[in-house]
């Protein structure tokens, strides 16, 4: 339905846009998820025919965006805009029937009551027809304009930011109608900054970086994809939402990566902490034995640590021995907790490790050695003072 | 209620208004003319024109002559009321014609005021604020400063100089075929600030016709004529029906140039089609009457209040709500102990007003 062929585009001097190849088919709702800057609003205005690309074209059904009225493209294409302010006091319904302007002509002043009634039912904003839309909430307004783009009637709906001055009921229940609205037949691109909803609600997700698509497919897969650190230059964890099972991410600002690596032994609450310690304060960290399903093994998966698993409930076989042996001797520090896979590393350590920590179970006793010697530190703090002292 | 209902509906009444006012305001004067008097005398003076032809008609340039066709229309009195004869003087002759043209220069001022304020989203514009009047007045002060050098009639003069000056103000603004809203706001105020500049240096040059020049600065209605009233009701009429066809496109403009794209307007070309049209109705009103403040500002103010932002609406209602403000405040600047231009009535009447609006915070409503 839509389709974006190698559009360029930039503001005088400034490239915004560089060779954007995009798809959207019926049934289809893409999120387009990128940083601020990144050129989403610009690609949506290029798609509507706001703006003209340099290069390339946008297309409806096959039809050049920019061979096509005004006109001709609303009648076809609905755009939601983020949150506009109106300025006169129209009322939820007018602004409502606006929407119909593409199919009206500009002497027939009859009322156009059904797409307007339907569109307002739709969207649960019926009681809020007479009300002036400057006097409505953000998220009451957000849905006016959600009905206002159905009274077009269109077969693609574009939407810049829906759910960006919404609470989060309100967020759920937009995205909710638009995921609706497209299991109907329509085609939709959103341009969402909050990947997490962007991940629960599309069917795809397209990534802007560097003026093109960094990255592009479902969103367990764009989401994962380590250009998206790059493009919002940010160290992302992906967890899955526990309770919609769809991926979530974390974005950890303040992490600046340093060097050393640590190897944890050992998982449990204890494991978590020390791995979440490290791993923000910017050391590359390896953990294990952990048996399967493990916290700290789960965490260590959502930050895409190398871990060593063992089978739960059982005596590590050799094969686990090596791998851990070799992860905690390579490793330029060792932090051991009470877990019982510790005593592996420990032995790996003893013999070859200069430095090792010890990270005790209960109350945060950590210990930390230094030649043999184990010294005790009992808090996540002071575990990280002794890393960082060891490895300078 | 539709909205053709409810337009129909308030604009009907506020024609009776118009008329009720008109006849009230006929009746007013010097000698008092009762009002059946003035209702008959005024029926007596409907014209309806009947058969529109073309005559040829000679003419000659130097020594040539030839023959140029004229536009021939005859017009047939339907009503024919006995009226003593001094009155219908008074009313036809004398009253009708400043009426009339009061009703008619309210009408296109509150007509182009409720567009600009619409177009520029801003409820401080009035017709002038792309330079119309600035433009208008550059004309007319300069042919009553200078009348030899000057070829034109004062009317002509005003008309022209208003639609150069909302011309140059939209080049100007122009760039790459866009013409942003607030860009044309600014090249408005500095033209006229430029134009102001001009104007006072031509009063200070203009001796003896220092009085008629400010005098129509001012803005008054003394010197109306049928002839001005033909002139600008058909000019008046036709622009405010090509504004009221694209009275729903402003109404999506309003919305924001971009969602009014995506709304199916072609943005750059409405914008273009209302400024002109508010341009040259208020060019037309401005040449006859001068520079007739407020009428522009306050009423489409205040029709918005009452009958709400939808200019299919708001449109009809507000030009003719401005023709009756117009012949009120006329009748009042005629009938005073001294007569005075009825720009100074509708400025000391409307500024207060509009205080009063801004204390309400009923401005803030736009």
């Amino acid at each position: 339905m839509i389709d974006v062929d190698g559009v360029s585009l930039s503001f005088g001097d400034v490239p915004v846009l560089d060779g954007v190849d995009l798809r959207v088919e019926q049934g289809e709702l893409v999120g387009l998820v990128g940083p601020n800057g990144a050129g989403k609003t610009t690609l949506l205005r290029a798609i509507n025919g706001i703006l003209d690309p340099d290069a390339g074209d946008a297309r409806l059904a096959g039809e050049p965006v920019a061979e096509l009225s005004a006109r001709e493209v609303s009648r076809q294409l609905a755009t939601v805009p983020q949150d506009t302010h109106v300025g006169f006091a129209f009322t939820a319904e007018q602004i409502v029937e606006m929407g119909r302007t593409p199919h009206r002509s500009r002497l027939d002043w009859t009322d156009d009551d059904d797409p307007v009634d339907a569109a307002l039912e739709r969207t649960r904003t019926d009681h809020l027809r007479d009300r002036s839309v400057d006097d409505l909430s953000g998220g009451e307004r957000q849905r006016v304009l959600l009905a206002r783009a159905l009274a077009q009637e269109p077969a693609a709906l574009l939407l810049d930011e829906p759910t960006a001055s919404l609470d989060i009921n309100h967020q759920i229940r937009v995205l909710g109608l638009v995921e609706d609205l497209v299991a109907e037949g329509r085609a939709a691109l959103a341009a969402i900054h909050d990947l997490d909803l962007a991940a629960r609600f599309c069917d795809r997700l397209v990534l802007l970086h560097d003026g093109g698509i960094g990255a592009a497919g479902p969103p367990e897969t764009v989401l994962r994809d380590p250009v998206l650190g790059e493009a919002f230059e940010t160290t992302a964890a992906v967890t899955d939402n526990p309770v919609t099972g769809t991926p979530t991410v974390t974005a950890v600002a303040d992490r600046t990566a340093r060097d050393g690596r640590v190897h944890v032994g050992g998982g449990g609450e204890s494991g978590r902490a020390a791995i979440r310690t490290l791993w923000r304060a910017g050391y590359d960290v390896s953990i294990g034995p952990v048996p399967e399903g493990d916290v700290a093994a789960a965490l260590a998966e959502h930050l895409d640590l190398p871990v060593v698993t063992a089978q739960a409930f059982g005596v590590p076989d050799d094969a686990t021995r090596e791998r851990t042996r070799r992860f905690a001797e390579t490793a330029d520090a060792v932090v051991l907790t009470g877990d019982p896979g510790s005593d592996i590393v420990a032995t790996a350590a003893d013999e070859s490790s200069p430095i090792h920590a010890s990270f005790n179970d209960g109350p945060h006793a950590v210990a930390r050695g230094d030649g043999g010697q184990l010294t005790v530190v009992d808090s996540e703090g002071a575990l990280l003072t002794a890393v960082e002292e060891h490895l300078g | 209620m539709g909205v053709a209902t409810r337009t129909a509906v308030w604009s009907g009444g506020l024609f009776g208004l118009l008329c009720a006012t008109i006849l009230a305001s006929a009746a007013h004067g010097p000698v008092s003319v009762d009002i059946p008097v003035v209702a008959r005398a005024t029926l007596n003076a409907v014209a309806v024109p009947v058969a529109i032809g073309i005559e040829m008609a000679g003419a000659s340039v130097g020594s040539l002559s030839l023959s140029v066709p004229i536009l021939d229309v005859q017009y047939a009195h339907p009503f024919s009321f006995a009226v003593p004869e001094t009155d219908e003087t008074i009313v036809r002759d004398i009253r009708l014609p400043r009426i009339l043209l009061g009703a008619i220069v309210g009408f296109a001022l509150a007509s182009a005021g409720a567009i600009m304020q619409g177009f520029f989203r801003n409820p401080m514009a009035d017709p002038s604020i792309i330079g119309v009047s600035s433009g208008a007045a550059l004309g007319a002060v300069a042919t009553i400063a200078f009348p030899l050098a000057i070829p034109f009639g004062l009317q002509t003069a005003a008309f022209v100089g208003a639609l150069l000056a909302a011309f140059g103000v939209y080049v100007i603004a122009t760039e790459d075929g866009r013409t942003p809203v607030a860009t044309l706001l600014l090249a408005g105020i500095a033209i006229q600030t430029f134009l102001g500049a001009v104007i006072s240096y031509m009063l200070l040059q203009s001796g003896e016709s220092l009085e008629e020049a400010v005098l129509w600065l001012m803005g008054h209605l003394q010197y109306s004529t049928w002839g001005r009233v033909e002139a600008t009701l058909p000019v008046t009429v036709l622009i405010f029906a090509v504004l009221l066809v694209y009275a729903r496109d402003l109404n999506v403009l309003l919305l924001g140039e971009e969602d009014a794209h995506a709304l199916g307007i072609e943005v750059e070309r409405t914008k273009r089609l209302l400024l002109a049209g508010s341009s040259v109705i208020t060019a037309a009103a401005v040449a006859v009457a001068g520079v007739i403040g407020f009428v522009g500002l306050i009423v489409p103010h205040m029709m918005r209040l009452v009958v709400g932002p939808d200019h299919r609406i708001l449109l009809p209602t507000s030009a003719l709500a401005g023709a009756t403000f117009l012949v009120l405040a006329d009748t009042v600047a005629r009938t005073g102990p001294a007569e005075v231009p009825v720009g100074i009535v509708t400025a000391a009447v409307g500024a207060p007003f509009f205080l009063f609006l801004l204390r309400r915070r009923e401005v803030h409503a736009l």
